[in-house]
C-alpha cells in the first residue's frame, strides 16, 4: 500500500520528467555561480534566460538549424550578462537593481520583437527543435536506462557541465583567481589579478549559460517562444545556486530537486495538493538554506560590492 | 660605498588638503632592516603605497637597482621583486595557507593547479626562514600571526628582494613579535631587504639597522639605530621633547569602589566568553587588564558598562548592583567608558563636536530646557570649555568629528568622560591606533583622573601602557582571571607568558628561580 503511494510519485517516468525540468534550472545556476564567485549579484538569470530563448528561437527561425539557434542564445544571453558586467563593473550600479532593470527590459524587449517579426502576440511560429536522442548501451540498463537513456541533448550537456564547472572553479589557475576576486577582490588586486577583467568575464559567462538554459526550453523541449515562458525558472535556478552553497554540485542537487517538485506536481494534484503549494517549494527550501538550517549557506564575501582601486 | 637597492628621490604625494609626502629622499640598503618611523599620518604607509604601486606620486623618482624605475600597479612592482606586507593583511579566508600563497603564481600543469607541487614549495620555502605555519589549513582557522606569516610566504614565493612590512607587530602578542623579528633576522641573514614600517621605537631600536623618520610627510633624518636612543628618535618623531613614561606618584587606593563577584558572560554568538570572574577596585588606582584580544574582555567591559547582561553574578559600584540596569542608568551613577572603538561606540561621526561632547548627557539638565529642547547655549559653552582644556584641534565645536584625526577624536571622547568626574572609569583600549603625543596627553590624564580618587579600569592589548599606568594588573586568559599582579610583580616576558595560558604558578616559580640566580 506504502510502497504503491510511493511508486506513483517516485518512478523512472518522475525522475526523467525531473531531469527534463531540471535542465534549464542547472545552466542557469551554473551561470549564477560563475557571476556570484566573482562578486556580482546576478538576479538578471531570469531575464538572460527569456533572451536566450527568445533568441535561440529566431536564429533557428532563419537557419532552420536548432543547433545554430542555441549558439544565438549563448551569444544573446552573453550580450545581457555583458551589459550587466557594464553597468555593475564599470559603473558600479546596484547589482541587484542593474539585474532587476535586465529582467524587466528583457519581457519588454521578447514581446515587443515578437509582435514586430512575426506580427503574432503570445506564442512564436513552430521551429525546429534539438531533438531526443537514445544513449546507446545506457539505454538498456535497467531503471537507470529509463531515467536518463532516453533525453535531450541538453540534458546530457548540461550534466556534463557542472563536472565541467566543477573542475574549472576548484582545480584551475583560472577559477582559484575568480574564486578569490569574489571572495577579496583586494587581494586578487595586490597579487596582480585584473579584478574587473574576471568580473566582465565571468558575468558574461554567466549570461551565456543562462541564456542556454532558456533555449533548452525554446527550442529542445518546446519548439517554439512564448512570451514569458521561462516563468521564473531564473529565480529557482538563483535558489538552486543558494541552496547548493554556490557549488556545481550542489546546485545541481537543489536543481534535481526542484526538477522533482516541478515533475510530480501533476500526481499530487491528483491526490488533491494543490499545484501552487508545491511552486512554493523551492523558495521555502531557500530560505531554509539562508537561514543556516542546513549548515551555513555563506555567499562569497565581496558580493555586491562594486570593486574600486584606490 | 653601500649600494642602495632602492633609492626614493624627491617624491611628493598630494591628497586633498595634504601633502602627504613632501620632497621625500631615501636610499635603502641592500640586505639591511630599514626602519621607517613617525607619528600616524606623517606619512609613511603612503610612501610604501607609492613604492608599491598602490598610488602614484605627484613628482619624484624610484630607482631600484641603480635603474628609474615607472611602478604603476602591485603586479609590476611584484615583478621588480618587491614584497609588501599590508597592515589589513590581504587574504582571502576561504581559501587554504598554500592557494593564498600561489594566487596568481600558481604552479600549473595546461592550467590545473598542480597543488601537490605548490603545497611543498610553501612548505619549503617555510622551513627555509622559520615561518610556522600549516600550508593545507584554511586561513580562515589560523591565528593572527600566522596570517602574517602566509603575507611575508606571500612575498617570499613571489621571490621578493626587498620586503616591506606595514605596522607588523600591531596585531601580535609579544611572544609573536618575538618569533617575527627571528624570521625577520633569518631574512636578513640570507640576503632580503626590509623596510619596516612601525610607530614603536622599542622596536626600531631591537631589530633595525638604520632608521629613518618622517613627520608631517617630510624626512627628519637617517640614522644609525647603533647611533641613536629612544630619546632622539621620540623627538624626531614629535617635533619636541616627549615624556616616554608617564610621571606619576604611587597610588593611594582608598575604599573599594567597585567590586564584580563570579561574573559569567557569553559574547554574540552564545559561546561562555568570561568565566567565573571576580574583581576587586579601589578609589584612586588604576587596575589593567591584561590579554590578548579576544580572551574576554570585551565582553567583561560590556557586562560591567551594562552594555550586556551577564548570566550569573554581580557588578556592584558602591556596594550596589549595577548589573541588571541599563548603560545609560550606570553611566548616570557616576561610570564613565572610553571604548575600544571609538568610531562604532565612542562618537556618532556625522555629528558636530559639540553632539558628541554630550552624547550620553543629551538628555539630561543643563543640555536641555523645558523638557524637550537643547539648550545651545549650554552645550555652546560645555563644548568651548572642553575643546579648550583638553586640547582639540583644530579647536572648532561645530567641526564635523570625522573630519578630526584619530588623536583628536579619542581626545573628545576622553573629554566627554573624563570632565564627568566620575567615580568609575572604564578605559577599553584608550589609545589605540593614536600617535606618541596623544598617548602621551591621554595616559596623563588617565592618571590624573587615578589621582582624583578615581577607579580606573583598564582594558589594553598593548603590554607597554598597562606597565606604565597600572597599580595592579589581572591577566585574562580565555575568559579567566588567571593572576593579578601588583605593578612590582610584572614585566612584560611575565604577562606575556600568563597571557598566552601560561601557568601561574610556573611563572611565579621562573622569576623567583631567577632572582635566586643572581
Amino acid at each position: 500500500m506504502w510502497w504503491e503511494y510511493i511508486t506513483y510519485f517516485i518512478n523512472a517516468t518522475v525522475l526523467a520528467a525531473a531531469l527534463r525540468m531540471a535542465t534549464p534550472l542547472i545552466f542557469a545556476s551554473m551561470g549564477g555561480i560563475f557571476s556570484e564567485r566573482s562578486g556580482v549579484i546576478n538576479i538578471g538569470l531570469e531575464g538572460m534566460m527569456l533572451t536566450g530563448a527568445f533568441m535561440g528561437m529566431l536564429v533557428t527561425f532563419y537557419t532552420n538549424n536548432p543547433w545554430i539557434g542555441l549558439m544565438g542564445a549563448l551569444l544573446s544571453g552573453g550580450i545581457v550578462g555583458m551589459v550587466h558586467a557594464v553597468a555593475a563593473v564599470r559603473y558600479k550600479v546596484d547589482q541587484v537593481v542593474s539585474g532587476t532593470a535586465i529582467n524587466i527590459f528583457a519581457v519588454g524587449f521578447t514581446v515587443f520583437m515578437l509582435r514586430t517579426i512575426f506580427d503574432v502576440a503570445g506564442t512564436s511560429p513552430a521551429v525546429p527543435r534539438i531533438r531526443t536522442v537514445a544513449l546507446p548501451i545506457v539505454r538498456h540498463i535497467p531503471v537507470v536506462g529509463e531515467i536518463i537513456g532516453y533525453q535531450n541533448p541538453m540534458v546530457y550537456m548540461a550534466l556534463i557541465l557542472v563536472v565541467v564547472v566543477h573542475i574549472f572553479l576548484f582545480h584551475t589557475v583560472w577559477g582559484l583567481r575568480l574564486r578569490s576576486v569574489g571572495e577579496h577582490p583586494k587581494a586578487a588586486d595586490t597579487v596582480g589579478i585584473n579584478v574587473f577583467l574576471t568580473r566582465y568575464v565571468a558575468v558574461i559567462t554567466s549570461g551565456a549559460l543562462a541564456g542556454l538554459g532558456g533555449a533548452y526550453l525554446s527550442i529542445a523541449h518546446l519548439s517554439r517562444f512564448g512570451d514569458e515562458m521561462t516563468a521564473g525558472r531564473g529565480f529557482i535556478a538563483l535558489a538552486a545556486m543558494i541552496f547548493g552553497k554556490w557549488t556545481p554540485f550542489g546546485a545541481l542537487g537543489a536543481a534535481l530537486l526542484f526538477g522533482f517538485a516541478d515533475a510530480v506536481q501533476m500526481r499530487l494534484q491528483e491526490v488533491g495538493i494543490p499545484r501552487h503549494f508545491v511552486q512554493m517549494i523551492p523558495y521555502i527550501l531557500t530560505m531554509v538554506a539562508l537561514a543556516g538550517f542546513i549548515g551555513r549557506a555563506t555567499p562569497p564575501k565581496s558580493i555586491g560590492k562594486p570593486y574600486e582601486k584606490e | 660605498m653601500v649600494e642602495n637597492i632602492l633609492e626614493l628621490s624627491h617624491i611628493t604625494k598630494r591628497f586633498p588638503g595634504v601633502v602627504a609626502n613632501d620632497d621625500i629622499s631615501l636610499g635603502i640598503r641592500k640586505g639591511e632592516i630599514h626602519a621607517l618611523v613617525g607619528e600616524n599620518g606623517s606619512g609613511k604607509s603612503t610612501l610604501m603605497s607609492i613604492v608599491y604601486g598602490l598610488y602614484q606620486a605627484d613628482a619624484g623618482e624610484i630607482i631600484f637597482k641603480g635603474v628609474p624605475v615607472r611602478i604603476g600597479d602591485p603586479r609590476t612592482a611584484i615583478e621588480l621583486g618587491l614584497g609588501m606586507v599590508f597592515q589589513h593583511f590581504m587574504l582571502v579566508d576561504t581559501l587554504t595557507v598554500t592557494e593564498n600563497v600561489i594566487l596568481h603564481a600558481e604552479p600549473h600543469n595546461w592550467g590545473f593547479v598542480d597543488y601537490k607541487r605548490a603545497v611543498s614549495g610553501v612548505e619549503e620555502l617555510a622551513t627555509a626562514y622559520g615561518l610556522r605555519v600549516d600550508a593545507r589549513a584554511r586561513v580562515a582557522d589560523i591565528s593572527v600571526g600566522q596570517e602574517q606569516r602566509v603575507e611575508i610566504l606571500k612575498a617570499l614565493y613571489r621571490q621578493a628582494e626587498v620586503l616591506i612590512l606595514d605596522e607588523p607587530t600591531a596585531v601580535l602578542t609579544p611572544q609573536e613579535t618575538e618569533e617575527l623579528f627571528q624570521v625577520m633576522n633569518n631574512l636578513r641573514e640570507q640576503g632580503t631587504t626590509i623596510v619596516f614600517i612601525t610607530h614603536k621605537i622599542k622596536e626600531v631600536l631591537t631589530i633595525s639597522d638604520r632608521v629613518s623618520v618622517l613627520r608631517r610627510g617630510k624626512l627628519v633624518g637617517t640614522r644609525n639605530t647603533a647611533e641613536t636612543g629612544q630619546r632622539e628618535l621620540a623627538e624626531m618623531m614629535v617635533g619636541r621633547e616627549v615624556l616616554l613614561r608617564v610621571k606619576k606618584e604611587p597610588a593611594k587606593p582608598a575604599e573599594t569602589v567597585v567590586s564584580v563577584a563570579g561574573l559569567q558572560v557569553r559574547d554574540r554568538r552564545g559561546m561562555p566568553a568570561v568565566k567565573d570572574v571576580s574583581l576587586e577596585l579601589r578609589r584612586g588606582e588604576v587596575l589593567g587588564i591584561a590579554g590578548v584580544e579576544g580572551n574576554g574582555q570585551q565582553e567583561l567591559v560590556e557586562a560591567i558598562t551594562g552594555l550586556t547582561t551577564p548570566d550569573t553574578g554581580q557588578v556592584l559600584l558602591r556596594g550596589e548592583p549595577i548589573q541588571a540596569l541599563s548603560p545609560m542608568k550606570i553611566k548616570r551613577r557616576g561610570v564613565s567608558y572610553i571604548p575600544e572603538d571609538r568610531h562604532k561606540r565612542g562618537l556618532i561621526l556625522e555629528y558636530s563636536v559639540a553632539d558628541n561632547l554630550i552624547l550620553g548627557l543629551h538628555s539630561d539638565p543643563p543640555f536641555v530646557e523645558r523638557y524637550l529642547f537643547r539648550n545651545e547655549r549650554q552645550i555652546k559653552a560645555h563644548a568651548a570649555r572642553l575643546v579648550e582644556s583638553y586640547d582639540v584641534r583644530p579647536p572648532n565645536p561645530d567641526q564635523i568629528i570625522r573630519t578630526l584625526s584619530g588623536g583628536n577624536q579619542q581626545k573628545v571622547v576622553v573629554a566627554r568622560e573624563f570632565s564627568r568626574s566620575p567615580e568609575f572609569l572604564v578605559c577599553s583600549q584608550p589609545t589605540r591606533g593614536l600617535d606618541i603625543g596623544a598617548i602621551e596627553f591621554i595616559h596623563q590624564e588617565i592618571i590624573r583622573q587615578r589621582d582624583q580618587g578615581t577607579g580606573v579600569l583598564l582594558v589594553s592589548a598593548e603590554l607597554d601602557e598597562i606597565l606604565s599606568l597600572s597599580d595592579r594588573i589581572a591577566v585574562m586568559f580565555d575568559g579567566r582571571i588567571v593572576a593579578v599582579l601588583s605593578i612590582d610583580e610584572a614585566d612584560e616576558q611575565r604577562l606575556g607568558y600568563l597571557m598566552l595560558g601560561g601557568d601561574p604558578q610556573q611563572a611565579a616559580g621562573e622569576i623567583e628561580s631567577g632572582v635566586t640566580a643572581k
